[in-house]
């Protein structure tokens, strides 16, 4: 289980990026973070994954603080980040260079097949497209079998066609081994195709605002009217996180905070 | 490296394509010698004809004939051997410090903070104007002579590898972190593979200097070398030599050069750049 316990993050510059943020996140969910520019969702992740420490508040994962990268972490970023020097099938194997060589490569090989990419193993990463990178990208933090897989905006560089695509094959390699995901997005469809519960997060500071559970079942139909609902549901509550004057209905604000405003 | 830009002739012309790739494969380096050539042939004319004594500016052949009187005599291979094993020693010893140097201080804050200032400091002097203390410091012979170089080779090599850390990009050593990497590992899996493409331009940069170096340094009493050849035309007014002088330097500059990026081409096979794209030819 994660677990997010008031965690705050204050940049140098006297930014409140994250305030107080607290959830729990059990094995095998996935949880879609969204919100307005400046809700700190990236810093969030961020801080989950060991990259960026919290001022204040604590990030634990079955029990165990997590203070620095963890092995049990993996994450995925908004642009694939290939090491532009190792081949395909390299990459991939990047985290793996404790294990044996055979294992590794059979792993490696494994995980290639998994993201329909066996015919490229030993190809650079500049010659592939942009949604071929994403997938070894996918593959690289797969292949380590982490427990909580972390994504940030993973594939809102890609054409609509190539992120539809890829959302259907990350649920795909998630039905394998079920680890939890926590994906940072700005796109609601996105959002409620994947996640069993939606967090929407308001700016300025970024703060927990409303969480949604979609509660349905997969595969889910883009079209379908329940589909639609709660895409609505969804986008509703994030216009009314980025709309000042609407009162906080989560009572979440400390006294004397209105005077912030 | 030469690159060139391609000018492709318009889609409409496809008749002829089929021999074309080989005519223009075999004639774009041939079109570069074109202007050389011909400027030598017509001074070459222009001597015969009588039209110049081509006494301070030699003619073509009688370059050639120097050359050749060197080669046979022994001569040549001794300056040559002299002078490559100058610029070799010192640019292995400039190297070794601007790689060292270089790496500490782009890796580690403390000793760019600590160190750098005075290294810009030294840059800023032409390294020439170091030829006299060199002298008086380690006499007139080898040692001061590939002390110079090394002087020369080290500051571009330095400057290299320090910015080239400096600038490895955020979001790869982010990836490096992501996998824990310990900080050895962080330097040999990612910031060297990263870092190599600036530092084999570094190096090219360095050997050029090294050769401009080196006739610096055989300028001061050399008995030997091909800058010493340069020297003695000059005394003894033979234009001829020094010309030839010149004809050897440029040729195994070029080589040398040429064999360095031979030699680092197979650990930048990743690379996608602009010379992969239009310098293929």
């Amino acid at each position: 289980m994660l677990q997010l316990a008031s965690v705050s993050k204050v940049y140098p510059n006297g930014v409140h990026a994250l305030e107080r943020f607290s959830s729990e996140i059990q094995l095998g969910e996935i949880i879609a973070i969204i919100g307005g520019s400046g809700c700190g969702k990236s810093t969030l992740l961020r801080a989950i994954a060991g990259l960026d420490r919290a001022s204040a508040g604590t990030v634990t994962l079955d029990g165990e603080a997590i203070s620095a990268p963890h092995a049990k972490v993996g994450i995925i970023f908004q642009e694939p980040r290939l090491l532009p020097w190792l081949t395909v099938a390299d990459n991939i194997g990047f985290g793996l260079s404790e294990l044996p060589t055979d294992e590794r490569r059979e792993r490696v090989a494994c995980a290639l097949a998994r993201v329909g990419l066996a015919d490229k193993a030993k190809v650079w990463p500049r010659e592939l497209s942009g949604g071929q990178a994403q997938r070894v990208a996918i593959a690289r933090a797969l292949v380590a079998q982490p427990e909580v897989l972390l994504l940030d905006e993973p594939f809102s560089a890609l054409d609509a066609f190539t992120r539809k695509d890829l959302q259907d094959h990350l649920l795909d390699l998630w039905a394998d081994t079920r680890p939890t995901l926590v994906l940072v997005t700005h796109d609601v469809e996105e959002a409620v195709v994947l996640a069993d519960r939606v967090l929407v997060m308001r700016p300025h500071p970024g703060r927990l605002f409303e969480e949604i559970t979609i509660n349905l079942s997969r595969p889910r139909d883009r079209n379908a009217p329940l589909f639609e609902q709660f895409k609505r549901h969804v986008l509703t509550a994030l216009d009314r996180s980025l709309d000042r004057t609407v009162p906080d209905t989560q009572g979440r604000r400390e006294p004397g905070g209105g005077l912030w405003w | 490296m030469t690159m060139t830009v391609e000018l492709q002739a318009p889609a409409v012309a496809t008749p002829q394509t089929a021999s074309q790739p080989r005519l223009t494969r075999l004639a774009r380096p041939l079109l570069g010698l074109l202007l050389p050539l011909s400027l030598a042939l017509a001074w070459e004319f222009a001597v015969r004809a009588g039209w110049s004594n081509g006494r301070l500016v030699p003619p073509p052949s009688k370059v050639f004939t120097t050359i050749a009187d060197l080669a046979r005599s022994g001569e040549l291979t001794r300056h040559i051997v002299t002078t490559l094993s100058r610029v070799g020693i010192g640019f292995g010893f400039g190297v070794a410090a601007g790689t060292l140097l270089g790496g500490i201080c782009g890796y580690w804050g403390f000793a760019r903070r600590l160190v750098d200032p005075t290294i810009q400091a030294l840059r800023a002097i032409p390294s020439i104007a170091w030829v006299p203390l060199f002298i008086l410091w380690l006499g007139i012979f080898e040692t001061s002579k590939v002390a110079l170089i090394a002087v020369g080779v080290f500051f571009p090599v330095y400057l290299g590898v320090t910015g080239a850390i400096l600038s490895v990009d955020r979001k790869i050593v982010e990836v490096g972190r992501v996998f824990r990497l310990s900080g050895p590992a962080m330097i040999r899996r990612i910031l060297l593979p990263a870092v190599l493409p600036a530092y084999v331009v570094a190096l090219r940069v360095g050997l050029g200097l090294g050769w401009m170096f080196v006739v610096a340094a055989e300028f001061m009493g050399a008995s030997e070398g091909l800058g010493y050849l340069l020297i003695d035309g000059q005394q003894l007014g033979k234009p001829a030599q020094i010309v030839a002088a010149i004809v050897i330097f440029a040729i195994i500059g070029k080589a040398t050069d040429w064999l360095l990026e031979i030699a680092t081409a197979p650990l930048l096979r990743w690379q996608d750049s602009f010379a992969r794209q239009s310098g293929a030819a």
